[in-house]
């Protein structure tokens, strides 16, 4: 091989050559040019998040629901403490103890020396005054800011939820958000999640190794602005909502209104609720167990999630379905002998005038008329099966045993039997119109929620149709219809001129019948009670009611749970909460003091409040 | 006469001491890069610096060793060794452990064995036997071929690790072929490809109006400058034979290649190379992604300046803004705390051992040491030439590691293993008849 023996000296040059570019370089950048020395200087950058203020939330008529409150995240960075920092200083200042300081500089340290974490969450503003005037005395501390929610109505704390940390599960499906970041978790905070958020910016500082800044890195070309949450106006009257939790104080149940030439909800109420505020900042976690644990479950919102059947009020549905079907006609008579027989049985009903009308039978409510128009209505048709679904077809038409479309999240759908359930009961061909007969009068396998009440109530006070329920009305100004192409207008299939009878039979029922409790002067409230049975204690207390009876402006559902009858308890609350939205006054103030000192509960009440700071 | 005495004598001191001066900066060194007050003693084995001098301590026992085994043991099992390795290789595959998303450790109790490090050496040795066998040609195909082989056996295997960087390392024993008689013209090849394939990214994302609403994209822009090189070439040359021939097969295969570096780039690389790549030639800028290591490198480094911020003294080093600093970024904290005459320094020592090599190798009577001698400076060499490119933004971002400098067990025992038993080869020569 000493033929190549040349090319030793090729392979050494080689060698040589990238050394002497390799010194060549290294004496320009370390010193001919100047820049990176500069840099080194400046080196240390410091991510600093913008949190964007998430947007505001108004009622229907402009009174502010939710809004911000600027908080601190004091953040640390442990390779800044230096030995000399004052701990004993510290803790004082941010009045922990010793204990707690190392507790929380061992998680911070553990997570990384060099990157600032969260050494205290949330800070409030007055606590913040007087840690940032001695802030500058801490190097390696520094506070980052950000805000928390606040609601200054202290009501409607199911429909607007409430704000939370984003969970490594969240920040795992969706990108967008990051530790720390805040995210609705319920209600209108979680619906309206990505209108609300408004967008994340960032602030890259460049600070010296004594954590001091020294302006923007590359003159803020890594720099982003925090955008604002979009601002969103409710449906939601904020005076009635505050009105309706008022008289459901001490009283389990649910009330929902809703403006029925448009679907909007004016109140969305669930009882026992809670003060928003808890739910907000350092105690939420805390607060949530406490009321996660209270027995009454006041975290449940019974208006969406909460599934009563309709009782007697359903009278008029199966009324309306009759006339439609030519089964009935507002003079077909029916004797009532204190109930209905059939085949050996019989379902009872209270004393009253016999033989009865239409329009009588909606006043007084009778069951037996019921049974017959029920009996008429299925067994019109060959076979039950046939002539049940019939009936089904016009009862999901009033949006009942199907989600309404609310823009909340986890609604009911409610329940509505299919054939199937009662051939897996009785045997496919085996059952009959008098086997379902509860359904007659608004019980057995039904089950609605408040909300599917309120919601049918509007297709009655409209006359055959409802519109969407929802609870958003303008998002920055623009109305929501601009941007939700789910609000509808829902037929029911019905003819008005049948809706009619029933809803003079239903403004009888408030002038003299059962629900004279809910009368007031001057203005036509039409209704409908009901006692729904409870087999696990005492009755719900029921009404349906909408006013003025001629181009309704409310259409409302209210249950009492536990509350017997509903003239006792539903009925006056719905007259009361009427008046309130209609008139601005109440005229009938005894009834009024008798609702307030209701307690339905039995014990004490024992509803968490905020106790302020 | 074989002896004790007789082998101290033989032995090549002047490697030896560089070879100790290299480990000791590096020890030193990796003592600064992880500095932390609440560990301060420098033989703390919690610590990275405690834990190399461990390894440098056996390094010395393994070094030992080597030169009291008979040098014709290496010669003799060379192949046994070699295929050893590959079995390793291909067992870490199976049930090796993975970190940084590559699978080439063996987590033996508390240590980790790379046999990706050991395999260099055990190349090299297969290689050095093979091409030493009598009556081998380099011109043959047939040794080309089995060359080939050895060399790009185990470089797959390590590929199929996910272990990019150490398996580009065998592209350096195409040194070593050359100067066992490969034709010049592949390494003149191995260099135009390199060359068109860094031009070509640079310009992909270019378009270039031209006259008449023509629009061509970097990469057609390119063929069109090849094809006017390649007329100018053959129009000088017009008289020769065959030149057309020859023009036209150099300007196809150019452009086919120019046209396959976009496949090649953004479907065969993986996204982290690629981007490491553009960052490198500045075709995208990402101080905050796959630039970031070379960014902060560059600052620690170039602040350095002239003389240095003194031992122990650095900022950029000490605060962890240049992440790997104690393994694949060692030479920052050189940078940074001895200045341009550290680098300067270190720069020499590297130069000095790879220059004393080569003059040992042309000192060597049997072909085996020879080669085997051109087969570790040249892996010496383009570990030295990646690693250091790479923090001054002359090489892209591979991560492999500094001979000698670098933090680790594997690295540094295998690095050791490379260079005595050519230590020990040469101290030998004289009983090579």
């Amino acid at each position: 091989m000493r033929q190549y023996e040349s090319r030793q000296f090729i392979i050494g040059t080689i060698f040589l050559v990238v050394g002497i570019i390799f010194l060549i370089r290294l004496f320009y950048i370390q010193v001919i040019d100047s820049h990176y020395k500069l840099d080194a200087t400046n080196n240390v950058l410091r991510t600093i998040v913008k949190y964007p203020a998430r947007g505001l939330i108004y009622d229907r008529n402009g009174t502010l629901l939710v809004y911000n409150e600027a908080a601190y995240d004091l953040m640390v960075v442990p390779k800044a403490i230096k030995e000399e920092f004052d701990t004993t200083g510290f803790c004082a200042l941010l009045e922990m103890s010793k204990n707690d300081f190392d507790e929380r500089f061992n998680r911070a340290k553990i997570y990384s020396r060099y990157k600032a974490s969260i050494f205290e969450k949330e800070i409030s503003a007055r606590s913040y005054a007087k840690i940032q005037e001695q802030l500058f005395n801490y190097p390696g501390f520094f506070v980052q800011t950000r805000t928390l929610r606040t609601y200054p109505k202290q009501s409607a704390a199911h429909m607007v939820g409430y704000v939370g940390e984003a969970n490594p599960k969240i920040i795992k499906k969706d990108s967008y958000y990051k530790s720390g970041d805040h995210i609705g978790i319920s209600g209108i905070e979680k619906y309206y999640e990505k209108v609300l958020r408004g967008k994340r910016g960032q602030e890259v500082q460049m600070v010296d190794v004594f954590n001091r800044p020294k302006g923007k890195f590359q003159d803020g070309a890594f720099d982003t602005t925090a955008v604002s949450g979009s601002n969103l106006t409710l449906t939601i009257d904020a005076d009635l909502q505050a009105y309706g939790e008022k008289l459901m104080q001490n009283k389990k149940g649910s009330i929902v209104a809703i403006d029925p030439s448009t679907g909007e909800i004016l109140a969305l109420i669930s009882m026992p609720t809670y003060d928003p505020n808890l739910l907000v900042g350092r105690e939420r976690s805390e607060n949530y167990g406490k009321l996660s644990q209270d027995t009454l479950k006041p975290l449940f919102n019974r208006a969406l999630m909460a599934k009563y059947p309709p009782g007697s009020t359903f009278k008029s549905i199966n009324a309306l379905i009759g006339l439609q079907e030519g089964v009935l006609t507002p003079s077909t008579l029916y004797s009532c002998n204190r109930g209905y027989s059939f085949g050996g049985r019989k379902m009872g009903c209270h004393v009253h005038l016999s033989p009865v009308n239409l329009e009588y039978s909606i006043q007084t409510s009778c069951n037996a008329y019921y049974c017959n128009v029920f009996r008429s209505i299925i067994d019109n048709y060959p076979t039950a099966e046939e002539g049940y679904n019939v009936w089904r077809t016009y009862v999901t038409n009033f949006g009942l045993g199907k989600k309404t479309g609310i823009d909340l999240p986890n609604e009911l759908s409610g329940f509505v039997p299919e054939t199937e359930y009662y051939d897996r009961y009785y045997l496919k061909g085996k059952w009959h119109s008098t086997t379902i007969l509860s359904l007659a009068i608004g019980q057995g396998e039904l089950g609605f929620t408040p909300l599917q009440m309120a919601n049918m109530v509007t297709a009655i006070a409209n006359r055959g149709y409802y519109i969407t329920p929802h609870i958003a009305k303008e998002i920055n100004g623009q109305p929501i219809t601009a941007f939700d192409s789910t609000i509808i207008r829902n037929e029911t299939g019905i003819d008005a001129k049948y809706f009619n009878e029933v809803v003079e039979a239903m403004y009888k029922v408030v002038e003299q019948g059962t629900g004279t409790s809910a009368k007031i002067d001057s203005i036509q409230v039409c209704g409908k009670t009901g006692t729904v049975q409870n087999p696990h204690g005492d009755d719900h207390s029921t009404f349906i009611a909408f006013a003025p009876k001629d181009n309704p402006k409310i259409a409302l559902s209210v249950y009492v749970e536990n509350g017997y009858w509903g003239s006792r308890w539903a009925a006056p609350i719905a007259g009361l909460l009427i008046e309130e939205y209609l008139r601005d006054t109440i005229t009938r103030p005894h009834i009024e003091k008798r609702m307030l000192e209701g307690n339905l509960i039995g014990t004490a009440p024992k509803i968490l409040t905020n106790e302020g700071e | 006469m074989r002896g004790s005495k007789s082998l101290i004598d033989n032995i090549d001191w002047v490697t030896v001491g560089l070879y100790l001066l290299l480990v000791l900066a590096g020890w030193l060194n990796i003592y600064a890069a992880v500095y932390n007050e609440e560990f301060e003693s420098i033989f703390d084995t919690s610590q990275r610096y405690g834990k190399q001098l461990l390894w440098i301590g056996t390094a010395g026992v393994i070094a030992t060793v080597i030169l009291l085994i008979d040098e014709r043991f290496f010669s003799t099992f060379g192949y046994l060794i070699y295929g050893f390795i590959l079995f390793l290789l291909v067992a870490v595959l199976l049930i090796g452990a993975a970190t940084k998303g590559a699978t080439s450790w063996f987590a033996i109790g508390g240590f980790k064995i790379q046999p990706s490090e050991f395999s260099k050496f055990a190349t090299n040795l297969a290689l050095a036997k093979y091409l030493s066998t009598l009556n081998i040609r380099m011109t043959d195909l047939k040794t080309k071929l089995t060359a080939a082989a050895i060399i790009g056996i185990p470089a797959v295997l390590i590929l199929l690790q996910n272990d990019t960087g150490s398996a580009l390392v065998y592209g350096a024993f195409i040194l070593v072929l050359f100067r066992e008689g490969l034709s010049g013209n592949f390494l003149l090849i191995g260099l135009v490809t390199t060359f068109l394939f860094v031009i070509t990214l640079i310009f992909q994302n270019e378009v270039y109006q031209l006259p008449f609403e023509f629009e061509l994209t970097g990469g057609w822009m390119l063929i069109v400058v090849l094809f006017l090189i390649m007329s100018l070439v053959y129009y000088f040359n017009r008289k020769k034979k065959q030149i057309l021939l020859f023009t036209t097969i150099i300007f196809i295969s150019c452009s086919g290649w120019v046209k396959s570096v976009d496949y090649v780039f953004n479907n065969i690389l993986e996204p982290h190379q690629s981007k490491r790549i553009n960052v490198m030639l500045g075709v995208e800028s990402d101080p905050f992604g796959a630039g970031y290591n070379v960014n902060q490198s560059l600052i620690a480094i170039g602040s350095g300046g002239f003389s240095g911020k003194g031992y122990l003294k650095g900022t950029q080093t000490k605060y962890d803004f240049v992440p790997e600093q104690s393994t694949d970024f060692i030479f920052c904290t050189i940078g940074e705390e001895w200045g341009f005459i550290g680098s300067f320094v270190v720069i020499s020592l590297f130069m000095g051992l790879l220059l004393r090599i080569l003059f040992l190798c042309s000192r060597q009577r049997s072909a085996f040491a020879r080669i085997y001698g051109y087969g570790a400076a040249s892996i010496f060499f383009f570990h030295f030439m990646i690693n250091i490119g790479m923090t001054i933004g002359l090489a892209p971002v591979i991560g492999i590691p500094l001979p000698f400098f670098s933090y680790g067990g594997s690295s540094l025992w295998a690095f050791t293993i490379l260079l005595f038993v050519f230590i020990k080869m040469d101290a030998d020569r004289l009983e090579v008849l």
